[in-house]
């Protein structure tokens, strides 16, 4: 196990500095950044003073590997427009996208498990159908709509919640609820698929040929082992929720790591960007690496080699 | 075996189909056979003509969706359990009747350990606390000559080989002291050694426990070891049955003949079934007449009219074949 988690570090370094090198040479390629940060009427020399002082007069390799270096001792860069850290940031901003993530993932579990178990169990039957057809619409419903249909809905036309920023729990409604449709669908089409699988299995056989309840041996039986490829899946969705919170917390006005991101786009704030990019590859890495550490812990195959 | 003993399981006219959109397979199609207490039953046939799914249905375990047992009656210690709702057969189920299935690699359940798969079984028998239970499971575990009986009940399937897992999936199955145990080619997987020792251990439980057993194989050799009457299955049905002497030795229906030539020597554990010439027919499109009638030698007309009745060859040996007597 240890040499498992030491192995999976090494790799996520590797592709941390693989995931820099890209968005440090994109970045470049993207124009120069002096035009945004200075006002219009800037002079020659005002420009020739911020580029020195940015380093941009340097190599190309060279700028490289300044980034690089400073990187690894945690200094990701300035935010122009923020005029601050770019990780402060971003670490100001992460909690607020960090407290919709359980709820989003409860939300997606607790409707998609339960509804994958019924499809399976009603296989080609009317719930198996409506559940399909859940999960098709969870997926093909682009977010933005469904958050801009929701607030249309509970914040205009009812007045029930309202539809932007943080507050009480009232204002969690309606993003977790934008958020966790998405996983609803991929929760339960994982779940049914394993649920198929693992229904068919011999040791399902011995579980009844011992005279166990039904309830036991689908709720037990199969269902723990139908979690390992869910489980698994946990990492992807997640990075899924972080990715999507880009649009989301557009769309809600909710001040985490996706508008962040939203803004840095926007306004070209590109030691942001790569600042933010940088971060959120080190988040998701850090919660796969989570996963895999909890999927060894259901799966005892993985746990004991 | 006295041919007085006690009938435990009595099968009578079984059909299980598949309904399928392509059409009817009928997988098991009129399969009659007794068990009597205390005996061990062989059922061979080759590959797909229905010896798993006959176990399947006497345990009313088929697999979900298109199969269905549409006749006959199987009657289990007195009651036609086929008229028993699915909470009653699962109190018979384990207690009354049990299986055991023909892979042992995964027949257990790998995110548990034994001893938790043990227990389960175990507290249906008798509830009890959960230290009572733990000794009976390691006594259990003893009884299938598992080693260290208390270790192993903390680990899991992977961590115990092929042989090992057998013997735990035997222990699992009589847990519960049925009365009829069905064992669906339980070492096929296994290598020939590890077969041989698995062979023994049912063998000895089944001397102390007393109870019956179908065994189903492949094998000719396993069956001249275990089984005190054979009955010989094909396409669907039963088409001999006899004690096992009887049958190595003076094989009445032309295809039990064709299956014991096709064995190479009886000697040893080897004696696989080898192909014999042609196909059996299409369990979809089953004939009027023999369903062996298209591969046998002795075939004539009225072979392929109508379905040979059950013949009385000597007191306890039948056979489904027009020319007893006369080939
Ligand atoms: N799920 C299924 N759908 C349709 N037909 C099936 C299905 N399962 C089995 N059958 C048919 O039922 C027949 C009997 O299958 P069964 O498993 O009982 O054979 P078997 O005698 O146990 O063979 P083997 O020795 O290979 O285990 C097969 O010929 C197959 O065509
Ligand atoms: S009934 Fe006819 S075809 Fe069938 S086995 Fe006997 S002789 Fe052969
Ligand atoms: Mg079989």
């Amino acid at each position: 196990m240890k040499r498992f988690i030491a192995r999976r570090l090494i790799q996520g370094v590797v592709l941390l500095f693989m995931v820099a090198t890209i968005v440090f040479f994109l970045g470049r390629l993207t124009g120069n950044p002096v035009d945004l940060m200075l006002p219009e009427d800037a002079t020659a020399e005002d420009r020739a003073a911020l580029v020195k002082t940015l380093g941009l007069d340097e190599p190309l390799l060279d700028q490289f590997v300044i980034f690089v270096g400073k990187a690894a001792q945690g200094d990701l860069g300035q935010s122009i427009r923020m005029k601050q850290p770019a990780a402060e940031a971003f670490f100001n901003r992460l909690p607020n996208t960090l407290v919709l993530i359980p709820w989003a993932l409860l939300l997606g579990m607790a409707l998609g498990i339960p509804l994958g178990v019924l499809a399976a169990l009603n296989r080609g039957g009317l719930l198996d159908r409506f559940a399909g057809t859940v999960a098709v619409l969870g997926v093909a419903m682009p977010s933005f709509w469904l958050g801009v249909l929701l607030i249309f809905v509970f914040s205009v036309e009812l007045g029930w919640l309202p539809s932007s920023r943080m507050g009480g729990p009232e204002h969690y409604v309606l993003p977790v609820i934008t958020l966790g449709t998405f996983l609803v669908a991929g929760f339960m089409r994982i779940t049914r698929s394993a649920m198929l699988e693992v229904m068919e299995s011999e040791f399902v056989k011995l579980a009844r040929i011992k005279g166990l309840s039904e309830t036991t041996v689908i709720w037990k039986h199969c269902l723990r082992n139908a979690l390992i490829p869910v489980l698994t899946l946990w990492g992807v969705f997640v990075g899924n929720l972080i990715t999507g919170a880009i649009v989301t917390e557009t769309v809600f006005a909710w001040p985490g790591i996706g508008r962040l991101t939203y803004e840095a786009v926007i306004y070209r704030d590109y030691p942001l960007l790569q600042a933010v990019i940088i971060l959120k590859s080190i988040l998701i890495l850090t919660i796969n690496l989570g996963v895999d550490i909890l999927y060894a812990y259901v799966d005892p195959r993985i746990r004991l080699t | 075996m006295s041919d007085s003993a006690e009938t435990i399981l009595d099968v009578r006219d079984l059909h299980t189909h598949f309904f399928l959109r392509r059409g009817v397979v009928k997988a098991v199609d009129g399969v009659s056979f007794t068990l009597r207490k205390g005996e061990v039953l062989g059922l061979v046939g080759e590959s797909g003509c229905g010896k798993s799914l006959t176990a399947l249905s006497v345990m009313r375990l088929l697999p979900k969706g298109a199969a269905r047992t549409v006749q006959g009656e199987i009657v289990l210690d007195g009651e036609n359990i086929l008229k028993r709702t699915p909470s009653q057969m699962r109190e018979i189920r384990g207690r009354k009747i049990s299986m055991v299935l023909q892979d042992p690699q995964t027949s257990l359940n790998p995110v548990f350990t034994i001893g938790d798969q043990l227990r389960e079984a175990l507290v249906r028998r008798a509830p009890a606390k959960l230290k009572e239970i733990i000794k009976q499971a390691v006594a259990a575990l003893r009884r299938v000559d598992i080693a260290a009986p208390e270790q192993r009940i903390g680990q899991y399937p992977h961590q115990m080989s092929g042989g090992m897992k057998q013997r735990v999936v035997g222990a699992i199955a009589i847990s519960g002291e049925p009365e009829v145990l069905i064992a669906d080619e339980p070492t096929t997987a296994l290598d020939v050694t590890i077969q041989l020792q698995y062979l023994k251990l049912l063998k000895r439980l089944q001397r102390e426990n007393g109870m019956a057993i179908l065994f189903i194989t492949h094998d000719f050799g396993v069956v001249a070891r275990m089984c005190d009457r054979v009955a010989v299955m094909y396409a669907g049905r039963i088409v001999e049955c006899g004690p096992v002497k009887q049958i190595f030795e003076a094989p009445s229906h032309p295809y039990t003949r064709a299956l014991i030539a096709s064995v190479p020597k009886m000697t040893g554990t080897r004696g696989r079934l080898t192909a014999i010439d042609g196909q059996p027919p299409s369990l979809m499109n089953l004939p009027a007449g023999c369903r062996f009638a298209s591969r046998c030698a002795h075939v004539e007309p009225r072979c392929l009219e109508a379905y040979p009745g059950t013949t009385q060859i000597g007191a306890d040996h039948t056979a489904d074949c027009w020319k007893i007597g006369s080939i």
